[in-house]
């Protein structure tokens, strides 16, 4: 069941176009991936998805109800986690989990203790003595502790330490195990491949990839090192193959997963020694589209 | 000893670039308006018939509670009257400058993780703490002869050198002994809020103590360092002693800071800090409940400051109409009318000065919510469960309510003092109504506000605007001769003067339908718009 579904959502701001046509959906028990590069718009979108900001064309549903008019009855199922989490520098870290707990509905005191403990968070010390992480675990125990259907997770981990986000890690497992929908827009690519089970990728304002981690993968390259008796060439020549390194008469290369088949008839007509493929990990992909807009925005002259 | 002050100037001319702006401004300001208060007073009142009647509306317990003993009313001259109603306020707004700036540059540096840079580059322990403080001695020195020669430069009879460079020293040296004040807070408290808030505790103590001291006990006065800087009788007999020991004294307290300093981790606190709530309290837990508590300080104050300002209005309406006998500019500013007495008048228009500035508390508290739109924090509110009416809706309500309790409040300061000063004294209802009618005035500017922040938040400041042109036409109109339609744009000049008039239902009854008009546009603005990031 489609919990949320984004279509053709477009946002100006003035003449400047941040989100040009987003479409997306998040099935019920499923954790998305929200991936791209600062200023892609993410944010945006997870803030129109909140009916905080109202798209210029296009719409929203979460739950089958429109994100902006019937925001208040969408957001009691919702638990949100923004990137900078911005707090009151006067009130405990407990006070404002109970604030937000309180101000979405639904409390679980037992669940708030738990996770308190779990996150390592003083709950006792005022906002403005808390360190970026320490912020963020108070927004994640507010989050994780609040029965929500939906929960929308904007970069939460990008001041935890490597325990913390394990932890995390875990919650964000229950959560789906329970049933529930994630949305997480993350810069820590190992962790959206192990926790997401489909992946959109966003680039200024567009959505240019999306698909289970399955489907990207075969859309991606493959990592290539390869020996063999007799010296190959030409390899640079043929299509599908990238960024090739010889080293010590070693070569590793990339090469496109469609073209794979023919590649490997290509490379054992030269005797092979050696040969180890590496699958492709997010990263690449990420990084393909990445440098392939920087490359686009300095000059236009890539060949893709 | 030099290894803990090395880098010590270069921090110095650090500070002074970061501060290039702001102190010039302060020290401007400031001799400016100490040299303009003794022309104007020197010009207003040139016989000393009109300074004897002035001294004797200054005799009342209130008005030596609020300004302190004045000396030298036998004989009221210009310098004896600057002292006695100038010298303490200036002197507060020296300390809050000294305040400010210590702590700036101390704590709120520590707190923010700027010192730490420094410390870590080959600086002295003690640079930073030694760089302030002489930042803070040299800009009070330099106020302190700017105005002394400012006041002596004026030319006035009774303002001597000695007396105006005593008068410089004074005010200096009240600045730098709350600058070493700051200074010991910094190393207590672990922030910067801390700071600034234990500083102004001693601030209040000390204006109070002396306030209690001046009216009957004078140990208590010797207690206060403001009572101190008072005892030296400026522009009158001149003694320098209190001023000395203050300074002497003031040394003690920042050499004690700088051993505090040097003793403590870099961002620790030497007082323990306690441990906040764990939960949070029920009445917490709401929008409307969410922003009491975080305006919560700042609105008592304000309370707190509102009733006292009444009050030191209503101190001085005893013999008031012999003193506005006496006044020509009194007389053209309110525009006596007959079957009136001047009190009357005077009243009414403080009536409406007192309402303009418990419209300020009530506007800050409304423009509270564009704050924390900007700073990112109505996201919190507004991913959840709670509607944008409802966000609004208590900021709104919360603004009314502010508005009512200050005017209630000055109000009822007003008439507090002013039976303790008049024989006669006053009807309570009477003055309570005749401020409570101008809620109306002080809702539209509300309204104003909440239809800006609905339709073009970026504009949030056309309130202070709209406040600042109603008080500088309903306060100066008359006196400068405006025409009429000017203060017709200000809602305050629209409310009946219901000590001197009758009740008027019209105007009061339009303000309050543009004041629904304005609500309900912005309410309507406010669900249709982007919250900004």
């Amino acid at each position: 069941m489609t919990i949320l579904k984004a279509n053709n959502v477009t946002k100006y701001f003035g003449k400047f176009t941040a989100l040009d046509g987003i479409d997306m959906q998040v099935n019920e028990g499923e954790v998305f991936g929200f991936i791209g590069p600062n200023g892609a718009g993410k944010s945006t979108t997870i803030r129109i998805l909140l009916g905080i900001l109202k798209a210029s064309e296009g719409s929203v549903k979460i739950f089958g109800k429109d994100a902006w008019k019937d925001a208040v009855a969408i957001h009691e199922r919702i638990a949100y986690v923004p990137g900078d989490v911005n707090l009151w520098a006067n009130l405990t870290g407990g006070e404002v989990i109970d604030l937000f707990t309180k101000l979405r509905g639904k409390v679980d005191k037992g669940r708030r203790e738990k996770l308190i403990e779990r996150f390592e968070l003083d709950p006792t010390k005022k906002c403005r003595t808390y360190s970026k992480g320490n912020r963020q675990k108070v927004a994640l125990v507010a989050a994780f502790a609040s029965k929500a259907d939906l929960y929308i997770l904007d970069e939460p981990t990008s001041g935890l330490d490597p325990l913390m986000e394990r932890v995390f890690q875990e919650c964000v497992l229950e959560a789906k195990d329970a049933g529930k929908s994630v949305l997480l827009s993350s810069h820590i690519l190992s962790e959206v491949e192990r926790l997401c089970d489909r992946v959109g990728i966003i680039r200024q304002g567009k959505i240019i990839e999306t698909g289970s981690m399955a489907e990207l993968r075969h859309l991606t390259r493959t990592n290539l090192i390869v020996q063999t008796k007799q010296p190959m060439s030409g390899l640079g020549q043929m299509a599908g193959v990238h960024d090739v390194e010889e080293k010590e008469g070693v070569l590793s290369f990339q090469v496109d997963s469609e073209k794979l088949d023919e590649m490997i008839r290509y490379i054992s007509s030269f005797g092979i020694l050696k040969l180890e493929s590496a699958p492709p990990n997010l990263e690449d992909l990420f990084m393909r589209h990445y440098e392939g807009s920087r490359v686009d925005t300095e000059g236009g002259n890539h060949n893709a | 000893m030099r290894s803990t002050r090395k880098g010590t100037a270069i921090l110095l001319r650090f500070l002074v670039k970061r501060d290039r702006v702001r102190i010039p401004v302060f020290v401007l300001a400031l001799v400016l308006i100490t040299c303009m208060t003794a022309m104007a007073l020197s010009n207003l009142y040139s016989t000393s018939e009109s300074r004897q009647i002035m001294a004797e509306t200054m005799v009342n317990p209130a008005m030596t509670a609020m300004l302190g003993k004045g000396y030298g009313l036998d004989n009221y001259t210009i310098g004896a009257m600057m002292a006695h109603q100038m010298l303490l306020f200036t002197a507060i707004a020296m300390t809050i400058m000294n305040i400010l700036l210590v702590a700036r540059h101390t704590r709120a540096d520590e707190e923010e993780g700027r010192i730490e840079l420094i410390r870590s580059l080959p600086t002295g322990r003690l640079a930073n703490l030694y760089a302030t403080l002489t930042l803070a001695g040299f800009t009070n020195l330099f106020i302190g002869i700017l105005t002394g020669l400012g006041l002596f430069s004026l030319g006035i009879e009774s303002i001597n050198l000695e007396g105006s460079l005593l008068y410089g020293t004074a005010i200096g040296v009240t600045g730098f002994f709350f600058a070493t004040i700051t200074a010991i807070f910094a190393q207590l408290s672990e922030n910067a809020r801390g700071t600034i808030g234990f500083s102004f505790t001693v601030l209040g103590v000390s204006y109070l103590l002396r306030a209690i001291g001046d009216i009957g006990n004078e140990a208590m006065s010797m207690a206060s360092p403001l009572g101190w800087i008072l005892s030296s009788e400026v522009l009158v007999t001149n003694k320098w002693w209190p001023i000395i020991i203050t300074f002497i004294v003031s040394l003690l307290i920042m050499i004690t800071a700088c051993v505090l300093y040097s003793r403590r981790d870099l961002g620790a606190g030497l007082l323990p800090t306690r441990p906040g709530k764990r939960t949070a309290s029920a009445s917490l837990l709401s929008p409307f409940g969410l922003s009491l508590r975080l305006q919560r300080t700042g609105l008592i104050s304000w309370a707190i400051g509102m009733f006292l300002l009444g009050a030191s209005y209503g101190s001085v309406l005893g013999d008031l109409d012999s003193f506005f006998v006496e006044n020509d500019m009194f007389q053209q500013l309110l525009n006596p009318e007959n079957g009136h007495s001047l009190t009357e008048q005077f009243l009414t228009m403080i009536m409406s000065i007192l309402a303009m500035i418990s419209s300020i508390p009530a506007l800050m508290s409304v423009n509270k919510l564009i704050a924390e739109e900007k700073k990112g924090r109505i996201d919190h509110l507004l991913s959840k469960k709670v509607s944008r009416n409802r966000l609004l809706g208590s900021a709104f309500l919360l603004s009314i309510i502010t508005s009512l309790i200050m005017v209630s409040l000055t109000a009822i300061g007003l008439w507090t003092a002013g039976n303790m000063s008049m024989e006669n004294g006053l009807d309570l209802w009477n003055v309570y109504s005749a401020a409570l009618v101008y809620l109306p005035a002080v809702w539209l500017v509300i309204g104003l506000v909440i239809l800006v922040i609905g339709i073009f938040p970026r504009a949030s400041i056309v309130g202070w605007i709209y406040l600042m042109y109603s008080f500088i036409v309903v306060y100066l109109g008359n006196l400068l001769e405006f025409p009429k339609w000017l203060s017709g744009i200000s809602p305050y000049g629209h409310i009946p003067e219901l000590l001197i008039e009758e009740m008027r239902y019209l105007p009061v009854s339009i303000l309050f339908l543009l004041v629904i008009l304005f609500v309900i546009t912005g309410f309507i603005g406010y669900n249709k718009r982007d919250i900004q990031a």
